[in-house]
């Protein structure tokens, strides 16, 4: 008797659980798929027919292929966020694991800052202004590796704890020293983490919304989250475009957390206790 | 960047060092322990990351207090002393902004808290489903939050939209979520659970895991129950977990801007504006030195709120 209340207990939380996360995916996924005057009912429904392919195709060609542009955009600015950010924040987690000291207490100081203190805005737009890249690219690029930095720095200096000294030690041994002893000897080592960081940076870099919006407006040279933006207000009536382009959005997350979603959750979670 | 020079000298402070390497069975001669450290961990490899550091966060960061003082066009500012602090704290959207802010930061972070620890319970129990569990309630924190935010004010439109329709059919007339001035802000804030409740739950899992199994035996040998087990060793040892879960939400909470802007854009009226969406919209209509005062505002709150409380959470964990 008892397990059998525990056991329908179980049931009913679970398939709570899965109606309130799983339902609103399927809806967007649903009216993506809609022709034109269905999905603008906004009704939880089967589709009558199903336009996957099309809606894609016609997603990708509204506004002259704004979506391309802003793809486009959105991959560079993670692909070189995330190395730049690895490589000087694996520099970093290293340093200031391996040298105790005034200069290591100073820089955990400010990578605990950079996590609480919440960025100034316009300071920051006049300063990019100062260096002239402003709405562009590279300047977005420099604002992501700046605001992700600490959190990143925190998840290299963790695993660098677990590397035993002695590596240093016999690398030094054989002459080693500085940068090729932490390229050729330290940073293959740190290829779990660095893998860790890598996705969980990735994601947050790509789904940012507020950055783009300050430091690289517009519509027409714009990353995917501000072209999502823009198009809830152009295609008030196509919503089955809107919800192709959530879609859209929403695939490369996914794709990343069915391959790797022990070391996404690894990742939060560490950085997020140890901070 | 002036913090950092410091850092690039190498031979910096031999007392700093003194210590903190291993006892040293390295062979004599060589430059001794202070040059292999400055060989081995120079810290000139603060230096690349520091100057991105100190040129797009620390500068503006320092910069932000003199200008929120000014009237300011980015290319000429005047000092006008408090005047920006003034016109903020008298603005009636500015003020409901800041209570705003707090309303949203505890709601969510409350919330967060109570239904992370609920679900990690579950998905620690032995359920058969739990590794899909796990998967399906943290996949939303990998999701846009701007798509997340459209999704969720279609779901939330009055009469046509899918929790309307739902609530309608066990009887309950549902309010205009987005709509309607009193119930605006609190939609977000559920919906901002909806997105992050994955985190916290995954953060409770890993600390409930690390409770050894000893206490749970302890509590059956002496007859006590699930509640037992939960009120007297779940609660009180998963708390370094419920620290990190109240901090996070805390921080994130009180600089959000990007749900609100994308599923009320601050409306009805000022009734959903928070101090990071004026922030945005002064910027917008140009009033650049009172944009900054928000941010300084949002500063002081943000530093007001989470240094006490961690201080008061370390402490505690020291105790325990």
């Amino acid at each position: 008797m008892r397990t059998f209340r525990r056991t329908s207990l179980e049931v009913v939380a679970v398939a709570v659980a899965l109606v309130v996360f799983v339902v609103p995916f399927l809806f967007m996924f649903l009216t993506a798929s809609k022709d034109e005057s269905e999905s603008s009912d906004l009704t939880f429904s089967l589709p009558t027919s199903w336009m996957v392919l099309d809606n894609i195709k016609a997603a990708f060609e509204a506004s002259d292929g704004m979506l391309f542009t802003a793809f486009r955009n959105s991959i560079i600015l993670t692909v070189v966020s995330v190395t730049i950010l690895v490589v000087l924040c694996a520099m970093v987690g290293y340093v200031i694991q391996r040298r105790p000291g005034r200069p290591a207490t100073i820089a955990n100081a400010l990578v605990l800052s950079g996590l609480i203190i919440p960025p100034a805005v316009v300071p920051t737009i006049w300063v990019l202004q100062q260096m002239h890249v402003f709405k562009t690219l590279p300047g977005l690029i420099l604002v992501e590796v700046a605001f992700n930095m600490s959190f990143c720095v925190l998840l290299f200096r963790a695993f660098v704890a677990a590397i035993p000294r002695e590596l240093d030690e016999a690398a030094m041994i054989d002459g080693c020293t500085g940068l090729s002893l932490f390229f050729r000897v330290i940073f293959p080592l740190l290829r779990p983490v660095t893998i860790t960081v890598v996705l969980t940076s990735s994601v947050f870099i790509f789904n940012d919304f507020v950055n783009p919006l300050y430091f690289l407006p517009g519509d027409e040279n714009a990353t995917v989250q501000l072209t999502l933006y823009n198009f809830m207000s152009q295609f008030n009536t196509q919503y089955n475009l809107l919800f192709m382009d959530i879609v859209l959005v929403t695939v490369p997350p996914l794709v990343l957390f069915i391959f790797f979603n022990r070391k996404i959750v690894a990742g939060m979670t560490s950085g997020a206790v140890k901070g | 960047m002036v913090i950092h020079t410091g850092a690039e000298a190498p031979t910096s402070g031999p007392r700093a060092d003194a210590g903190a390497g291993r006892p040293s069975r390295r062979r004599p001669g060589r430059s001794g322990v202070r040059g292999v450290k400055a060989h081995t961990y120079p810290y000139w490899f603060y230096v690349p990351a520091g100057v991105v550091y100190a040129l797009v966060f620390l500068v503006p960061t320092v910069i932000s207090f003199y200008f929120a003082f000014t009237r300011w066009t980015l290319f000429e500012s005047e000092f006008i002393g408090l005047d920006n602090f003034r016109q903020f704290f008298s603005e009636q959207s500015l003020v409901s902004g800041l209570r705003n802010t707090l309303v949203y930061a505890v709601v969510t972070s409350g919330l967060k808290v109570v239904i992370g620890m609920l679900l990690a319970v579950l998905l620690t129990g032995p359920i058969r489903s739990r590794g899909l569990l796990r998967s399906v309630i943290f996949f939303p924190v990998l999701v846009s939050t701007v798509a997340v935010g459209i999704t969720f004010s279609v779901l939330l439109q009055p009469d046509v939209g899918l929790v309307s329709t739902v609530l309608a059919k066990v009887g309950i007339t549902s309010p205009d979520w987005l709509g309607d001035p009193s119930t605006a802000l609190l939609s977000v804030a559920l919906v901002d659970v909806w997105k992050g409740v994955g985190l916290a739950t995954l953060i409770y899992i890993a600390g409930i895991l690390a409770i050894p199994k000893d206490f749970y035996e302890a509590v059956d040998v002496d007859g006590g129950g699930a509640w037992t087990k939960f009120r007297n060793v779940t609660l009180p040892l998963a708390a370094p977990a419920t620290f990190t879960v109240i901090l996070l939400s805390l921080i994130g909470g009180l600089r959000s801007f990007d749900l609100i802007w994308t599923m009320t854009g601050g409306g009805p009226g000022f009734s959903s504006d928070v101090i990071a969406s004026t922030i945005y919209k002064t910027y917008q209509a140009g009033f650049f030195g009172l944009s900054t005062a928000g941010n300084v505002v949002l500063f002081v709150l943000v530093a007001l709120i989470v240094y006490p409380l961690s201080r008061y959470f370390n402490s505690r964990e020291v105790q325990s």
